[in-house]
């Protein structure tokens, strides 16, 4: 199938749908792909590049939209007329993929189901394992982080990490970011690796772990209740009011003491909860900066502006809502890469043709409008991204260990019954046995104290030179072959002759085996 | 010419050289020159016994040992690695069988004259001797079998094979006391018709079914411990045979290989979590009716795939690298490529290691060897004990065809078969890379939630041609 890519027409978006390097892919799986001039221009991809790559470039967007039978797209489409309507441009029968956002478009899902279109939207894509290859909020989420850290540093005014020059001492600036989901992370990685204390805190006690993962510090809530925020699908849900209080208070003691906020929590279909109040932002130092990935949503804090960074007393306040388009060539290689995988689970036989099968649970939650019905919401998906550590715990202690259980009276008893019954041999035996035995028990305990020092490493040798000294039986059958009786010189040969192999083959092979070994 | 007392000195002398051939397998730096008293030993050993009375017949004698020498020098020289477990099978399987023939030999002897109390030790010792020498015999030819594919590596399980073992058991101790006393007949030597050879022959038969049922019964992943056990009989073969022969220096070399087999045997026990006995009474056989209701229906989700140039670029990327190889590295040999992997990634100044777990492969350190073989220095190959903690520090874990000794099942699930075995924690590392040929179980035929988990990535194919793929990506 045709696949196209036009240029995003969003005010201020940078990012494209489909890079060269994804290209490659995509036409492996047996489709043909075009752009429109220019698309990649923003994200530093000339049209050049897409030629190289086999992609067609075509003039403008009339004629992508008129070719292409599946339309690749960052942001939704435009209905607002004064920037150009692209959901007229949709011919029907086209397949469109992209950020669709279905519950806060509603307007927008009614207009592409009248154009009889099929949408899949990356946003609605399951958070489960198998999906983990396409999750493009999780993909952009991880850039929005590291860049968030990368604005603070830019309004900030002194170093991240802590130096000791001959121009004095420099402390290192202490970052709190709340949120510990793919973007918190994601900043956590960032500001610490550019030397910073990071301390972080989230309402699901499971991210403790990785945050800590991460090199921060996790901040513990002190509260009684035991309060799960984990809902469903791996993100956080709302929490009761004695645990908001009790959170609150330790940002506002926070506040005091660190130099940037970052605050990244979300949740879904809600507008963003209200973590950071006005006076605690008064009670900053001079000079701090608060990031706000919430900022479309509402904010985190209620002083920021949507795309805006502004100044409330000392304190800047960044809202920008872009910041993976302000990563344009990184943000377009992920997503792309997801689209990607996408691309490759619609077309399984890699034909060319598209196969939007409602079946596929990861499809099936994507496809949010089907040949102009709307299939939005789906059913919920049957597998939480992140399984309640709960269900597997208690499990993990019953773990049985089986261990040798014999205790002090068992080895007594056998011990008394290893002496009887050598005592029972001794009393019958004649003493030359008896020398031989002794000869027998003696090496059994040598041997058992020499083969417990072997390391584990030369188990191997050690069989094989076992094997080659065991054929000392040799020397029994070299007193029996000089015997009167030809059967047994038979007899003798035979057993002379295998144990030879035997001696030889086994010395032989540890040495070379032991040759191999080197440091 | 020497005396018997310049023999026997010869023969102590012999016996500490062996001793001390093994004590200096404990060390990498010393197992060369341990190997080299061991062969000192055996050359005192076999010419003093040649030069001692009693061997005239120095022609046959020679031709022997020039023949046999020589077979084995070639096996010794053509063997692949990989194919180690396969010639220390046939190689118990020669001390067996040649612990049988001296055992007979011994019997039919014309110079032999024991009478009393001394005659029945002596008959009951050469009865033993036949005994544990078929049985070792027979059972380790089907191990090579199974080991070199000529015979299914599926346990076989006979219908009430437990009675078959016992009865056989019971049979031979009726034969052993029927044998007692039986003297070879005048005349038996040269037709070999005598009452107590035919119990003889009978018993021997009887063992040699033994040997094979036993180790038929037994699975795959059970083939370290098998290894191990036959090591241990044919060195209480050759002690038995020493006893038989009033030889101190076999009994001694007897017991010191019975009790090494014992102790690998042991080791091999304890790494699966398995009874010694249990893994003799065959299979996993009585495991597995609880592997249905245990741990397999819970929901399993959905592994998620890689490719080779993903690998290689997750590997550049990250600090820490272990490799944890399996069976299927010997399988595919892949020894080569990986140990490739490791110069391009050690290059790259990427900390790489080896994880080995004690049952990885077909016999104890069978995955050493491999490495060994292909050049990898054993300072970076550490032991399951040394390297599970250092687990979780480590960004990218490489799995190439290991199975069951990386499934979290055998901590977290009671109901597996596999329960309490101690396994290698890969999946605490922060990416697994599980390279495989598909999605099937392993010699457990357990279900691997590892292969599920959110940083489980599955790299399909053959694991020569996946590392390839990573190293011509790196």
């Amino acid at each position: 199938m045709l696949i196209g890519v036009p240029k995003e027409t969003f005010a201020g978006e940078k990012r494209v749908a489909m890079t060269p390097e994804t290209a490659a892919h995509v036409i492996k799986l047996g489709h043909t792909l075009c752009v429109e001039s220019g698309a990649g221009e923003a994200a530093n991809i000339s049209d050049d590049l897409y030629r190289a790559a086999d992609v067609e470039v075509l003039p403008d967007a009339a004629s992508v939209y008129s070719q292409a039978d599946v339309i690749l797209k960052v942001r939704a489409p435009q209905i607002d007329a004064s920037v150009g309507n692209e959901v007229e441009f949709l011919k029907p029968g086209t397949a469109l993929i992209g950020f669709i956002w279905p519950a806060q478009n509603e307007e927008l899902m009614n207009a592409l189901a009248a154009r009889d279109v099929t949408v899949l939207a990356m946003d609605s894509v399951p958070r489960m394992s198998r999906a983990q290859k396409m999750d493009a909020l999780s993909s952009m989420a991880n850039i929005g982080g590291y860049r968030a850290v990368v604005e603070a540093a830019n309004q900030f005014g002194r170093f991240f990490t802590g130096q000791i020059t001959a121009a004095g001492k420099v402390p290192p600036a202490k970052v709190l970011v709340i949120g510990a989901g793919v973007a918190g992370l994601a900043a956590i990685g960032a500001a610490k690796g550019m030397g910073a204390i990071v301390r972080a805190f989230d309402t699901r006690p499971e991210a403790a772990e990785q945050v800590e993962s991460m090199g921060a510090e996790f901040l513990m809530l002190e509260f009684e209740e035991e309060e799960d925020g984990a809902g469903e699908g791996g993100y956080a849900k709302v929490m009761s009011k004695e645990f908001i209080d009790a959170e609150m208070a330790l940002f506002r003691e926070q506040a005091k003491e660190v130099d940037i906020i970052i605050t990244t929590a979300l949740i879904p279909g809600r507008p963003a909860p209200e973590l950071i109040t006005t006076d605690m932002v008064e009670s900053m130092k001079p000079g701090s900066v608060i990031v706000d990935l919430a900022a479309e949503r509402g904010g985190n804090c209620k002083l920021t502006q949507a795309d805006k960074v502004i100044k409330h007393g000392d304190v800047t306040l960044i809202g920008y809502t872009d910041l993976p388009s302000r990563m344009a060539a990184q943000s377009s290689q992920l997503y792309s890469t997801n689209l990607r995988h996408l691309l490759a689970d619609l077309t399984p036989e890699k034909d060319g043709q598209l196969n939007v099968n409602m079946e596929d649970e990861v499809i099936r939650g994507a496809t949010v409008i089907n040949q102009g019905e709307i299939t939005w919401p789906p059913p919920p998906p049957k597998l939480s991204a992140a399984p309640k550590p709960a269900a597997s715990t208690p499990v993990a202690v019953a773990a049985p260990v089986e261990v040798e259980t014999g205790g002090m009276g068992g080895t007594l008893i056998a011990a008394g019954v290893a002496a009887i019954a050598l005592l029972a041999v001794g009393s019958v035996a004649p003493p030359d046995f008896m020398s031989h035995f002794t000869v027998f028990v003696l090496a059994c305990f040598i041997g058992y104290q020499v083969i417990w020092s072997v390391t584990p490493a030369l188990h191997t040798p050690l069989m094989s030179v076992t094997n080659a000294i065991s054929g000392i039986i040799v020397v029994g059958a070299l007193l029996q072959i000089s015997s009167s009786s030809g059967f047994v010189v038979f007899l003798a040969a035979v057993a002379t002759l295998i144990a030879s192999i035997n001696i030889a083959g086994g010395f032989l092979v540890t040495q070379r085996m032991l040759k191999m070994f080197r440091k | 010419m020497m005396n018997s007392g310049m023999v026997t000195a010869a023969y102590i002398i012999a016996a500490v050289l062996f001793i001390l051939s093994l004590a200096g397998l404990s060390k990498q730096e010393t197992a060369r020159r341990g190997n080299q008293a061991g062969i000192a030993g055996m050359a005192i050993a076999v010419l003093a016994t040649i030069i001692g009375d009693g061997v005239q017949s120095y022609g046959v004698l020679l031709v022997m040992v020039g023949i046999g020498g020589a077979i084995g020098a070639y096996l010794a020289r053509r063997v692949e690695m990989t194919e180690m477990p396969e010639l220390v099978a046939i190689l118990h399987s020669f001390v067996g069988l040649a612990a049988v023939l001296v055992g007979f030999a011994s019997y039919l002897t014309p110079e032999a004259h024991h009478v009393g109390t001394e005659r029945t030790i002596h008959d009951v010792e050469i009865y033993l001797g036949i005994l544990i020498g078929a049985l070792t015999f027979t059972g380790s030819v089907i191990a090579f079998g199974k080991l070199s594919g000529k015979v299914g590596s599926k346990p076989l399980i006979l219908p009430g094979r437990h009675m078959i073992n016992l009865g056989i058991g019971v049979v031979c101790l009726v034969l052993l006391f029927l044998f007692i006393g039986q003297a070879p007949e005048a005349g038996a030597v040269e037709t070999g018709k005598g009452w107590g050879t035919f119990i003889l022959v009978v018993m021997t038969l009887l063992a040699f079914a033994f040997g094979v049922h036993m180790v038929m019964a037994i699975g795959g992943a059970d083939m370290p411990v098998v290894i191990s056990m036959l090591n241990s009989y044919s060195g209480w073969a050759a002690a038995a045979t020493g006893f038989m022969l009033s030889n101190d220096l076999l009994i001694v070399v007897g017991a010191l290989v019975g009790s090494s087999g014992a102790i690998l045997s042991y080791i091999m026990c304890r790494a699966m979590n398995r009874k010694f006995f249990s893994v003799i009474m065959g299979g996993w056989g009585d495991a597995s009716p609880s592997s249905g209701d245990g741990g397999s229906d819970e929901p399993q989700g959905e592994a998620v795939a890689i490719t080779a140039d993903e690998v290689a670029a997750l590997c550049k990327d990250s600090e820490s690298v272990v490799i944890v190889p399996g069976y299927g590295m010997a399988v595919a040999h892949a020894q080569h490529p990986v140990s490739e992997l490791t110069t391009q990634l050690k290059k790259a100044g990427i900390n790489v290691r080896f994880a080995i777990h004690p049952v990885a492969g077909r016999m104890p350190g069978h995955m050493n060897v491999l490495l060994a073989e292909a050049n990898v220095p054993y300072d970076l190959v550490l032991e399951m004990d040394e390297i599970n903690e250092d687990l979780s520090d480590t960004d990218v874990v490489i799995v190439i065809g290991a199975n069951d000794i990386v499934n979290p099942s055998a901590l977290d699930n009671p109901n597996s078969p596999i329960a309490g075995m101690p396994v290698l924690e890969v999946w605490n590392a922060k990416t697994v890379i599980v390279s495989k040929r598909s999605m099937a179980t392993g010699y457990a035929g357990v279900e691997n939630p590892l292969f599920f988990k959110e940083n489980t990535r599955m790299l399909f194919g053959d694991a020569k041609e996946s590392v390839n793929g990573i190293l011509t990506n790196l």
